[in-house]
């Protein structure tokens, strides 16, 4: 028997600190522990659940939870293996942050490929979501800067590059940790002098300007990201802060940091303060946000340009405050992104509208301009608008406004971010993402017996499923012609199996494997009565 | 799975003829709610439950035999369904009678089946149906009790005492449950008009099924531990259940 490293059980949420679900969690203090675990999933280990790896959970979602099957908490893994700081290649541990990548290598010269809004994720999950940053544009998404990984699958571990296997590469590129546990990668860093940014920041009334200004000016910036105002409606519908930069050479530095190479090259993250406990549900209201959102847009200079920004105030300025998560109450939030075609502009102002419309208070709003893609089959970005919102969960329209939004940016040709989503329905998840077939297809490859399972896969019919041995739920259920009526069954007189297609080619795994059902018959003494 | 606005892509009912049940799928269908499992006894009532939950859209629609009185069956019943159909999101405990009670004060064995359909059995069956949640690390145990259990009266203490232990066995699970993924909602409607109470005067406060099943929507959504339909009956029984006793005894029927 194969005795798997002792997890306990734990209850875990996605950032957005929405639906629980409990499960056991392996912390991998060794490669070793990946292993094991992955052996015990396989030979249907935590009641055939199976696993799924986790680093810092800033996955919005339902990503890196694994309900009733086992996680395996990959931050552990965190060493650096190999520098060459010629070429600014260095191989680290999956479970390694953005933090100490760039604590260690901006001052030595060399900064992350890509950065989202945080440094608190790990190569591992920047490579399982394909993160983008606001240097999208130019430089493309994470899994472009990565030269190779080591991938954990049920079938075996393998070494991966973009030319050993293209397929499987570019398939755990942004494949949400569903093709295996990733171990350890390469990463091509970019080079930088300072950890310093030259900014240009400036205010726009409007949305059409705000659009206009980033068709037309953004090539010219390494990063641009757009703020905006999600509350002021009419002809401010859309005003927005335009902030764009590039990385300094010590000589674009003001004197006091020029003439000290160490300052300007210093990297010292600090949490500023923290919200220490979790208030109501409801501190961020319309008022509360609309104040906020007056003060925001009203502090920013109307027009400045080539100022020195500090990497940590530029790229992550939420990351001053821990735990920021917390200020949406005990219900949670949610992000909804979304990526449009550069002509879909239209659907981005809809958007907005809808939200201003419904008084639903967008603390973060944030759009952005995506270059080309990358070969990834389910790689969120694709060239266009990305508008990105922060919504607290229990406004009552929510459910009914987002799949209204959902049903708007497919038919536009777009999709939601699979890192941020904690409520898309199935059925549109596969208009939204047409190569998703293709992606299966090579996932079913390496884990024929569906091992690699996530509370997000479950609720989106990523991955087969060992339990009831049954098909992924039918693509285009809501859509689809309606089965016959009903099949009155008698569950007592039936077999558990007698649901499932027979012979099915996908390899599923034996019965054998199945829940446990020895335990469950030992009956609790629901006759003895204590009188 | 439960998605972040709270709204399930299976369900399964314990009594899957009651109307309030009926309502509340009749709700979460149109979401995200994709599996129907009706369980209750075989009959037209059962069926035409699964018709409607088809007719309101659901994918798979199935109906299982499950009697609540038929307490040595319960943890076959429900391993096999849930063995059958994978992962169960919400599961909604609505079996239950009435009763008689001018007829059922005088026959002990008839006042017993009631206390055994209402309390006795649902709980049971709550027990298999929490340890396969506790297994799938989620769920949502939707327990149908009444203010009828918040005090008992003259007029009803058989029924009243029943759903009193039903309420209270949901209460001490939830917090059985605590920490597991899986939880306990208990919903305590008023005078529900409906089949159940066919011929009766309505109580203050009447409710119908559609009114009880938008506030256990509303509850699963919020993740509340009890729902009140109507709401205001929460604050009406904290003051009748601190009502002197000779008061409380003139109660009409």
């Amino acid at each position: 028997m194969n005795a798997g490293p002792a997890g306990h059980r734990q209850l875990l949420t996605g950032w957005g600190r929405t639906a629980p679900t409990s499960a056991e969690v392996v912390h991998a203090v060794h490669t070793d522990l990946v292993d094991q675990a992955m052996a015990q999933a396989v030979s249907g280990g935590a009641g055939g659940r199976g696993l799924v790896a986790r680093g810092l959970g800033r996955s919005y979602g339902d990503a890196a939870q694994n309900a009733g099957g086992t996680v395996v908490d990959l931050t552990w893994l965190d060493a650096v293996h190999h520098v060459d700081l010629q070429h600014g290649l260095i191989t680290v541990g999956a479970g390694i942050s953005l933090e100490t990548l760039m604590e260690r290598f901006v001052p030595l010269g060399w900064f992350v490929p890509v950065t989202p809004g945080t440094r608190q994720v790990t190569v591992g999950g920047a490579i399982a979501a394909d993160i983008h940053g606001k240097n999208h544009h130019r430089d493309g998404a994470f899994c472009s800067h990565v030269t190779r990984m080591t991938l954990v699958t049920p079938t075996g571990t393998v070494e991966l590059t973009p030319a050993s296997d293209p397929e499987l590469f570019w398939a755990t590129a942004g494949g949400m940790g569903l093709t295996g546990v990733i171990t350890d990668a390469t990463l091509q860093m970019i080079p930088v002098e300072t950890s310093y940014l030259l900014v240009d920041t400036e205010r726009a009334e409007d949305l059409d300007d705000v659009m206009d200004k980033m068709l037309t000016g953004d090539d010219g910036y390494r990063y641009s990201v757009a703020w905006i105002d999600c509350q002021s409606r009419g002809r401010r519908l859309g005003r927005s802060v335009l902030t764009r930069g590039d990385h300094a050479r010590l000589e674009d530095l003001p004197t006091r940091l020029r003439s000290n190479p160490d300052k300007a090259r210093s990297f010292v993250p600090r949490t500023l303060v923290r919200v220490p406990v979790t208030p109501p549900s409801g501190l961020l209201n319309p008022l509360t946000v609309g104040a906020f959102n007056e003060f925001w847009f009203r502090k920013s200079p109307k027009h400045q340009v080539g100022k020195a920004h500090h990497m940590t105030g530029f790229f992550h300025p939420l990351d001053g405050v821990g735990s920021w998560n917390r200020l949406y109450g005990s219900r949670g939030f949610l992000q909804y992104q979304f990526v449009v075609a550069d002509d879909q502009g239209e659907t981005v102002r809809r958007v907005i509208e809808r939200l201003v419309e419904l008084r639903l208070a967008s603390f973060l709003a944030v759009l952005k301009r995506f270059g080309p893609g990358d070969p990834g089959p389910i790689s969120f970005p694709v060239p266009g608008w990305t508008l990105a919102l922060d919504l607290p969960v229990g406004h009552h329209h929510l459910d009914r406004l987002l799949d209204d939004l959902d049903a708007e940016v497919a038919s536009a040709g777009g999709r939601v971010y699979l890192a941020k989503d904690s409520r898309v329905s199935p059925s549109t998840l596969r208009v939204m993402y047409p190569r998703l077939g293709e992606w299966q297809a090579v996932r079913d490859r390496v884990d024929p017996a569906g091992v690699l399972r996530s509370d997000l896969g479950r609720r989106l019919g990523l991955s087969p499923d060992p339990v009831t041995g049954d098909e992924r739920p039918t693509p285009d259920a809501a859509r689809s012609p309606r089965r016959p009526a009903t099949r009155p069954t008698k569950a007592v007189a039936k077999k558990p199996s007698a649901q499932k297609p027979a012979g099915a080619p996908t390899g599923k795994r034996p019965a054998a494997t199945k829940v446990p059902t020895t335990k469950s018959t030992a009956t609790p003494s629901t006759k003895e009565r204590t009188t | 799975m439960i998605d972040a606005i709270g709204r399930p892509q299976s369900v399964l009912v314990l009594g899957g003829s009651s109307e309030i049940a009926q309502a509340i799928v009749a709700k979460l269908v149109p979401t995200r709610c994709r599996t129907v499992i009706l369980a209750g006894r075989d009959g037209p009532k059962l069926l035409a439950a699964a018709e409607q939950a088809a007719a309101v859209g659901a994918d798979t629609v199935e109906t299982v035999e499950f009697d609540a009185a038929d307490i040595e069956h319960h943890r076959q019943v429900i391993d096999r369904t849930f063995d059958q159909f994978g992962d169960i999101d919400l599961v909604i405990v609505a079996a239950g009678v009435l009763g008689d009670q001018s007829v059922d004060e005088h026959d002990p064995e008839s006042a017993a089946d009631v206390l055994t359909t209402n309390f006795t059995g649902p709980a049971a069956a709550m027990l298999a149906v929490a340890d396969r949640l506790r297994r799938q690390g989620y769920g949502r145990l939707v327990v149908l009790s009444s203010v009828a259990g918040e005090r008992a009266r003259k007029a009803n203490f058989i029924y009243g005492s029943s759903k009193s232990g039903l309420d209270a066995f949901a209460q001490g699970l939830g917090d059985s449950l605590h920490g597991s993924g899986a939880s306990v909602m208990i919903v305590r409607p008023g005078f529900v008009v409906g089949r159940m109470t066919e011929g009766m005067d309505p109580a203050p406060f009447a409710t119908t099924p559609e009114a009880v099943a938008d506030a256990v929507v509303k509850g699963i959504e919020s993740n509340a531990a009890v729902v009140y339909a109507p709401p205001v009956l929460r604050w009406v029984f904290t003051v009748m259940k601190h009502l002197p006793r000779v008061v409380w005894r003139k109660m009409p029927g």
